[in-house]
C-alpha cells in the first residue's frame, strides 16, 4: 500500500522554483534511495515532505498515508510518522539529550492522543535502543549534539528514528562526514528498523551507502525532477558512468 | 524568508495583556495623602510609631533628595514622573492590632492564596515535581513576611526562627524592638545619599524585612518575603536589611507581583545585606511585577538599589534574580567585597518582551586581598522590548590577587528587539585578573525547525531552547523557586514565535 505519494510537487524558493513537477510513490515495507548531483533537489524534497518553513509549494501534492501532508504543522507530520534524520543535526546548549528524548517521545504520543511514558519506563527504553546503537550513556547526559562527532551526532539521529518508530524515515546524506565504522554502525542501525509497515528512504550522492542500506527501488534526481527510476542495479550504474548523462534529460 | 516573517507577527501581536497576576483586591485602605513633602515623611514616620532619630534619618534623605536630579544614563525611556502625583503610603485600615494570622483580612488572604503563596503555617511543601533525573525534594520550610502595599501583614514560622535566634520580621517593628541593631546597619551599605531612588526610598520607605542572623546560627528555613502592590497610584518603597553575624547563613527568597493596571506605578527598593566574617548570605528574587499591555501602557518602573557587603573576611554574597516583568528595571544588584578572601556572585536571567524595557546587571567592588567574583547574566529579548546589561567591575589598589569571571549571554527572539551588553572594568591593581565573554545569538530557524521536526509544538520548542539557555542560573536558585521561575520563563515568552 501507498504510504508516500507525492505527485506533481513543484516547490519555490525566494521566487526560484526549485522542484519542477516532481513525482514520487513509496510503499510501506519499501527501501527508496534517491539520488543525484548536488543542486538537484533532493534535500528541498526532504524539507518540504517534513514541513520545514521557508518553502513555497505552487503546485501538485503530497499524500502522507491518504492525507494530506502539506496541510499540516511540522510537529503534526512527526507525531503521524513522518521523521527526517537530518544531514547536519543541530546543536542546542543546555537541553539535556536525554530530557529532550522524552519531550519529544511524549509530545508525540500526547498529539496521538495515547498516554505519556513515565521516566522510569522511558529510561529503561532508551537504554537499550542506545546498547543496539553503541551510544554510551554519558552522550545522553550531554547536551543535544554539543561537542558530538559527526558519527555521534548521526548516531543520535538514528537513536531517535529507533525510539520514535516512525512509519516514513528520511535520511538526508546520512553518510556525509562518517568513516567506514561510523557507517557501518549507523547503517545496521537503520537495518534493524526495517519492517512491514515502515518505509525508509536514503538521500544520498553516492553508491557506497546502498552497499550497507541495500535499496528495492532507487531514483535518480537531476534539476528537480526524477529523471530515472530502476532497480538497486541502477546505483551501481551511475557509480559507473556518473550523473552527466542525464543532464539532457532533465 | 515567510516563516520568519510570520514569526515577527506573531511576536507584535504579543499577548502581554495576559497578565496571570492581573487581580485587585478590594479592601479599604489608609493612605497618605498624594505628594511628598516633609508632612508625608512624618505623617509615615508617626503611621510606623517610629522613634524620633528614625524620623530625623528620614528627613535628612528627604532633604538630601531635593537637591538631587533623576540619573538619565540608563537605556530606558519613560515619560518624566510627576513625584507629586503618586501616595506614598498606604496600608490595609485595619480594625484592630492583630494578634495572629487568622485576625488578616480574609480579602488579603486570599489574594496570597491566588498568588500561590503559603502564608499559613503550611510546613511542607508537596508534589513539587523535581527536575528530571534530579533527587526528590527534601522536606523544606519556608517563612514568608508577605508585604501588601506598603506593610507587613503577617510572618510566619516566627516562633520557631526565634528559637533559632533569628530575627525575621517587618522592618517597622525592628525599628522598635532591635532600634541598636538597625542604628548601627540601616544606611550603612546604602546610605541616605547612594542615588536619587534610593535617597527617596530612605525618605519614604514603609516597610520591609529586616532579617538578623546571630553569630555561627545557619538558619533552619529559607526566608521569604512577597511583595505586592495593590492600591492604585502608590509607589511601593519597601526597605530590607539583612545581617549575618560572623561564621551564620542565611537565603533569602523575595518575589514580586503587581495587579494590573492602566497607570504606571514607581517601585523602588532598597536592599542592604551585611555579611560578616566567614557568613553567607544568598538572595534570590523572582520578579513578575506587572509589565504593561500590548501597546506599552501601564506597568511598574522598577527602579531598584541592591548591595550587598562582604564586610568581613572569607564572607560571602550571591545575588540570584529572574526579571520577567516590570515596564522598566533599573536594577543592579552589587557586591562590595571588602573582607579578604570575599566572595560575591551575581546570577540573572532578565526577560523582556512586549515594550519592555531592562537595564540591569551588577557591580563588583573588589576592595580586600584575594577577592573572587562571578557574574553569569542571560538576557532574553523577544517583542519590541530593549534588554541592556551593566556590570561594573573594579579592584581598588589594594586588592591584590582580584579576579573576576563575567558571561553575559543575550538571546533574541524576533528582529524588532535589542540586546546590549555595557561593561565597565577598572584595575587599580596589576594582580588582578579579569574576564570577560559575551555571546548573542538568536533562536534560529533551524533549531526550532529541528524541535518541530521531532513533536514539539513551536511554543514548547522555544521553552526548551530558552530553558537550555538559563539552565546554569535557574540551578542556582533554590528547588521550589526554580520551579516557579521556568514556569515563569514559559509563561512570559508564550506568544513570543509562531
Amino acid at each position: 500500500m501507498a504510504l508516500l505519494e507525492v505527485k506533481d510537487l513543484q516547490v519555490r524558493v525566494d521566487e526560484r522554483e526549485i522542484l519542477h513537477g516532481l513525482s514520487l510513490t513509496v510503499n510501506e515495507g519499501e527501501i527508496h534511495a534517491i539520488m543525484g548531483p548536488n543542486g538537484s533537489g533532493k534535500s528541498t524534497l526532504s524539507h518540504v515532505i517534513a514541513g520545514k518553513p521557508g518553502y513555497e509549494v505552487t503546485g501538485g501534492e503530497i499524500l502522507f498515508k491518504g492525507d494530506d501532508l502539506l496541510e499540516m504543522a511540522p510537529d503534526e507530520r512527526a507525531a503521524k510518522g513522518v521523521f527526517l534524520a537530518f544531514q547536519y543535526p543541530v546543536e542546542i546548549p543546555g537541553v539535556v539529550t536525554m530530557n529532550f528524548l522524552r519531550t519529544a517521545y511524549n509530545a508525540q504520543r500526547k498529539a496521538r492522543g495515547e498516554t505519556e511514558l513515565m521516566a522510569p519506563e522511558f529510561l529503561k527504553k532508551v537504554r537499550e535502543v542506545a546498547k543496539r546503537l553503541s551510544i554510551p550513556q554519558d552522550m545522553l547526559k550531554r547536551g543535544v549534539n554539543v561537542g558530538f562527532s559527526g558519527g555521534e551526532k548521526k548516531r543520535n539521529e538514528i537513536l531517535q528514528m529507533a525510539l520514535f518508530e516512525p512509519s516514513l524515515c528520511i535520511l538526508d546524506e546520512m553518510d556525509s562526514g562518517l568513516d567506514i565504522d561510523a557507517l557501518r554502525i549507523a547503517a545496521d542501525g537503520v537495518n534493524a528498523l526495517r519492517a512491514p509497515d515502515r518505509a525508509i528512504v536514503v538521500i544520498t550522492h553516492y553508491q557506497r551507502l546502498l552497499n550497507y542500506i541495500v535499496p528495492d527501488v532507487v531514483h535518480v534526481m537531476s534539476k528537480g525532477r526524477v529523471v530515472k527510476s530502476g532497480g538497486k542495479e541502477l546505483a551501481l550504474e551511475l557509480e559507473a558512468s556518473g550523473y552527466a548523462q542525464f543532464d539532457d534529460a532533465a | 524568508m515567510a516563516a520568519v516573517q510570520e514569526t515577527v507577527d506573531r511576536v507584535r501581536r504579543i499577548d502581554v495583556d495576559q497578565y496571570r497576576y492581573g487581580f485587585e483586591t478590594l479592601i479599604e485602605s489608609e493612605k497618605a495623602p498624594k505628594g511628598l513633602s516633609e508632612d508625608t515623611v512624618r505623617f509615615i514616620s508617626a503611621k510606623k510609631h517610629e522613634p524620633a532619630w528614625m524620623l530625623e534619618w528620614r528627613l535628612e534623605a528627604y532633604r538630601r533628595w531635593l537637591t538631587m536630579t533623576e540619573p538619565t544614563w540608563a537605556r530606558v525611556d519613560y515619560p518624566k514622573i510627576d513625584y507629586q502625583d503618586i501616595y506614598y503610603y498606604a496600608a490595609p485600615k485595619p480594625k484592630k492590632a492583630l494578634t495572629s494570622i487568622d485576625e488578616i483580612d480574609p480579602e488579603i488572604l486570599k489574594t496570597y492564596e491566588k498568588l500561590g503563596i503559603p502564608l499559613r503555617e503550611v510546613a511542607i511543601l508537596e508534589g513539587v515535581e523535581p527536575p528530571a533525573g534530579g533527587e526528590p525534594s527534601p522536606s523544606r520550610k519556608i517563612a514568608v513576611d508577605a508585604v501588601f502595599d506598603s506593610v507587613s501583614v503577617a510572618t510566619t514560622f516566627k516562633e520557631e526562627l526565634r528559637k533559632a535566634g533569628v530575627i525575621f520580621m517587618p522592618i517597622s517593628e525592628a525599628i522598635r524592638e532591635h532600634p541598636e541593631l538597625v542604628k548601627k546597619y540601616l544606611g550603612s551599605v546604602v546610605p541616605t545619599s547612594d542615588n536619587y531612588f534610593a535617597t527617596l526610598n530612605s525618605a519614604v520607605f514603609s516597610d520591609g524585612s529586616f532579617v538578623y542572623v546571630p553569630p555561627g546560627v545557619r538558619c533552619p528555613m529559607e526566608l521569604s518575603t512577597y511583595f505586592r502592590i495593590n492600591e492604585r497610584n502608590t509607589g511601593q518603597f519597601e526597605r530590607t536589611l539583612i545581617i549575618a553575624e560572623r561564621g551564620s547563613y542565611v537565603s533569602y527568597l523575595e518575589g514580586c507581583t503587581a495587579p494590573q493596571r492602566d497607570e504606571n506605578q514607581l517601585h523602588a527598593a532598597v536592599v542592604e545585606l551585611v555579611a560578616l566574617d566567614d557568613a553567607e548570605i544568598k538572595y534570590s528574587t523572582v520578579q513578575n511585577w506587572y509589565p504593561g499591555n500590548s501597546e506599552g501602557k501601564g506597568g511598574i518602573y522598577n527602579f531598584v538599589t541592591k548591595r550587598g557587603d562582604c564586610r568581613g573576611v572569607n564572607s560571602k554574597i550571591s545575588w540570584t534574580q529572574v526579571e520577567t516583568g516590570s515596564a522598566i528595571t533599573w536594577k543592579y544588584p552589587s557586591c562590595i567585597l571588602r573582607g579578604d578572601n570575599s566572595r560575591g556572585e551575581f546570577y540573572s536571567i532578565a526577560i523582556s518582551n512586549g515594550h519592555q524595557q531592562v537595564d540591569s546587571g551588577t557591580k563588583m567592588l573588589h576592595l580586600g586581598k584575594n577577592t573572587t567574583s562571578r557574574i553569569i547574566s542571560k538576557g532574553i529579548a523577544a517583542g519590541v522590548s530593549q534588554n541592556t546589561y551593566r556590570g561594573l567591575v573594579t579592584a581598588h589598589r589594594k586588592a591584590t590577587g582580584a579576579r573576576n569571571y563575567t558571561a553575559c549571554d543575550s538571546l533574541l527572539i524576533g528582529d524588532k528587539c535589542g540586546a546590549h551588553t555595557v561593561p565597565y572594568v577598572e584595575a587599580k591593581n596589576s594582580s588582578a585578573l579579569f574576564e570577560h565573554e559575551a555571546t548573542t545569538s538568536k533562536i534560529s530557524e533551524d533549531v526550532l525547525f529541528y524541535c518541530t521536526q521531532r513533536g514539539l509544538s513551536q511554543e514548547e520548542a522555544v521553552g526548551l531552547v530558552v530553558n537550555g539557555f538559563v539552565k546554569d542560573v535557574l540551578q542556582q536558585l533554590p528547588m521550589e523557586f526554580a520551579v516557579e521561575a521556568q514556569k515563569l520563563i514559559s509563561i512570559s515568552l508564550e506568544g513570543s514565535v509562531g
